[in-house]
């Protein structure tokens, strides 16, 4: 029986990743004593392409960094916002922490879910959006609050859900 | 801007204009009585004098360029700082008594004298920017308004620890934050006040923004640097604490974004000054000013820097009171891992400082206290807690990872009409599974300390539910 002592699978990093990205990734390695400590920086950049990182791009990173493909693996699914399936083309996520939902959380959830006909987890059909929770934003003073994409709103009726949706196309 | 009446916040058409002009969120909050607005006579000016973290917020909405920082007495601290022997620095800061901002309270100055002594090899500093406890906001609006203060802070520290890199682990949502933070590291390193021999002095420091990707638990110091090495966010074994082998097995101090910000005026006012701050109200021994604030349904939620010797009231009356028609409940003193208290004047007239709301059996926590009224349900509203710490467990341990999940499927049952007559035991017995000493880490004792309040003082609300669940099960029997 042969021992494969290799831990990462080789991959054709440059077929996977595009150039910009590969210099990006290079330049985070360089902000820390071990190539490793770069792999959440690797993962959100590489995630902006497509808004979800796929299991060449775990690989391709792993190569990079040097690590086992689990321990980048281990790190994307333990964080909220790295995202391993495809999601929509833009990410709703709403804050569910006591301070927004002693301020209006449940109606907003209810506006949002209605709106867009979907739940938490869920994708719209025509790949628009996808609608997530999350813990406190930090806009307490403004709840309920909401991060779609890099804005952050508050306070949000649920009456003004509508609106809000239209600037996301 | 265009601002609600009812609440005195930014309506969305305003909102979204304010985005798109570049505005940050905390940019939008609009309060009657303004950050820096309490303790001024008619006509004065708060200076670092009165208002060492925000007074330059009254000058400017934001400060985000080198020049105006300049202008307000940027980085003159700093330079005193570097005047003195980093020995002497950290005597300063440990007699200060700055009290951790993030919650522990701990004396930051004393933290560092627990450093490793120098070998001659690297040593961290790391900003905890990650802040995520419920009910907590006064860490944004100094990221996004003053990022050179946070900066100027860490470079004091930076040089009293003997530290010569350093991170800024700002929480993945802080999306404006970090860019702004990102800019002012960029500028200062142009101006020889980041990177090598900084000033002409042989201190070199180099710092970087890191941000996370949305884990609470990165909060917790061991954890924050285990996400900072590239591993998943689990918390390590204390001791060794980071002082003796933090990031990279280096020696490394860890501190929350407000207790650095403090650090530049007390170099530039003193010692002594700092202390006396605890006199302007005469009613807490806790040197300094703090950020408090206040959410939940209020007039006017917001954020007040005030010297300690407040209390729960009048941090309630700043925020306008309650809004109208509601009655107070009750309150969390700072965030959601801090035990419940009541309406009672007992409870209200207590001090926000760390001694007396920790002899009134809850933890000041943050110092952001949320306001509980009448209307809420007490069972939905623990679920929602508990639901919150259940997601956010890291795993590693068994009692947090199963517990939780037990103690929310306890409290959906109950809040159902389907709880059983010994949920409440349960929940008890459960309060004191995943109390400290049982659980690997902080996070699952911090959970049970608002579910341990909530039966204590709303035991009712609970037995109501049950008892009206068990009545509606046997009248279902009852042709049986």
């Amino acid at each position: 029986m042969k021992i494969v002592t290799d831990k990462t699978p080789k991959v054709d990093v440059k077929s996977i990743l595009s150039a910009e990205e590969i210099a990006g990734i290079d330049e985070y390695i360089h902000h820390y004593p071990q190539a490793r400590a770069a792999v959440l920086d690797a993962l959100k950049l590489v995630q902006k392409r497509n808004g979800w990182v796929n299991d060449a791009q775990v690989a391709a990173i792993a190569n990079m960094l040097d690590i086992a493909v689990a321990d980048v693996e281990g790190v994307a699914t333990f964080f909220n916002r790295i995202y391993r399936q495809p999601v929509g083309r833009h990410v709703i996520l709403l804050c569910d922490s006591i301070a927004c939902y002693l301020t209006g959380y449940e109606a907003l959830a209810n506006a949002f879910k209605q709106s867009l006909g979907i739940d938490y987890g869920q994708t719209t059909p025509d790949g628009r959006f996808t609608l997530l929770p999350i813990c406190c934003l930090g806009n307490c003073d403004k709840g309920p609050s909401v991060l779609i994409d890099e804005d952050t709103y508050g306070p949000v009726r649920p009456e003004e859900v509508a609106m809000l949706l239209e600037y996301y196309q | 801007m265009i601002y609600n009446a009812a609440n005195n916040k930014a309506d969305l058409a305003s909102q979204i204009q304010a985005r798109q002009n570049g505005l940050a969120p905390s940019q939008l909050n609009r309060q009657k009585t303004p950050i820096w607005g309490v303790g001024l006579a008619e006509g004065q000016e708060p200076t670092s004098l009165t208002h060492p973290l925000t007074w330059r917020l009254f000058h400017s909405d934001a400060v985000l360029k080198l020049a105006d920082y300049l202008a307000l007495k940027g980085f003159e601290g700093f330079k005193i700082a570097l005047s003195k022997t980093p020995k002497e620095v950290g005597e300063m800061i440990k007699n200060a008594n700055v009290r951790g901002r993030g919650g522990a309270g701990f004396n930051a100055g004393l933290k560092w004298t627990f450093m490793t002594p120098p070998d001659g090899g690297m040593c961290y500093l790391i900003c905890n920017a990650d802040e995520m406890e419920p009910g907590t906001f006064k860490d944004r609006l100094l990221m996004e308004r003053l990022p050179f203060q946070l900066i100027e802070g860490m470079l004091i520290t930076a040089y009293a620890i003997g530290a010569s890199a350093g991170y800024i682990f700002i929480r993945g949502e802080y999306i404006l934050a970090a860019e702004r933070l990102q800019a002012a590291i960029d500028e200062l390193i142009a101006n020889n006040l980041l990177g090598d021999n900084i000033l002409g002095t042989d201190f070199n420091f180099d710092l970087h923004v890191h941000t996370g990707a949305g884990r609470y638990i990165c909060g917790e110091e061991t954890a924050l640097i285990n996400c900072l090495e590239g591993r998943r966010a689990n918390p390590r074994t204390k001791p060794p604490f980071p002082q003796v082998s933090g990031a990279w097995g280096r020696p490394t101090v860890v501190n929350n974004v407000e207790t650095l910000n403090n650090m530049s005026a007390i170099m530039l006012n003193g010692v002594q000054w700092y202390l006396d701050l605890a006199k302007i109200k005469g009613k807490s021994e806790t040197p300094g000013t703090k950020i408090m604030g206040c959410s939940g349904r209020v007039k006017d939620a917001g954020l007040w820097e005030v010297p300690f010797g407040y209390t729960a009231r009048e941090l309630i009356e700043l925020a306008g009171g309650m809004q109208d028609g509601l009655k107070l409940k009750a309150w969390l003193p700072g965030g959601a891992s801090t035990d419940f208290l009541t309406a009672s004047d007992e409870h209200l007239d207590l001090v926000m400082d760390f001694d007396p709301i920790m002899k009134a059996g809850s933890r000041l926590g943050t110092c952001l206290m949320m306001v509980v009224d009448e209307t809420q349900d007490m069972v939905s509203l623990s679920k929602n807690l508990q639901q919150f710490f259940q997601r956010e467990s890291c795993g590693w341990c068994t009692p947090c990872r199963d517990g939780l999940p037990w103690g929310v499927k306890i409290l959906d049952a109950i809040d159902n009409g389907q709880g059983q007559a010994d949920d409440i035991d349960k929940l008890s017995e459960l309060t004191r599974d995943l109390w400290i000493g049982k659980t690997f880490c902080a996070h699952a004792p911090g959970a049970m300390e608002p579910l341990m309040s909530a039966l204590k003082y709303f035991r009712h609300e609970f037995e109501q539910k049950i008892e009206s669940a068990q009545a509606s099960a046997s009248d279902n029997q009852g042709g049986v």
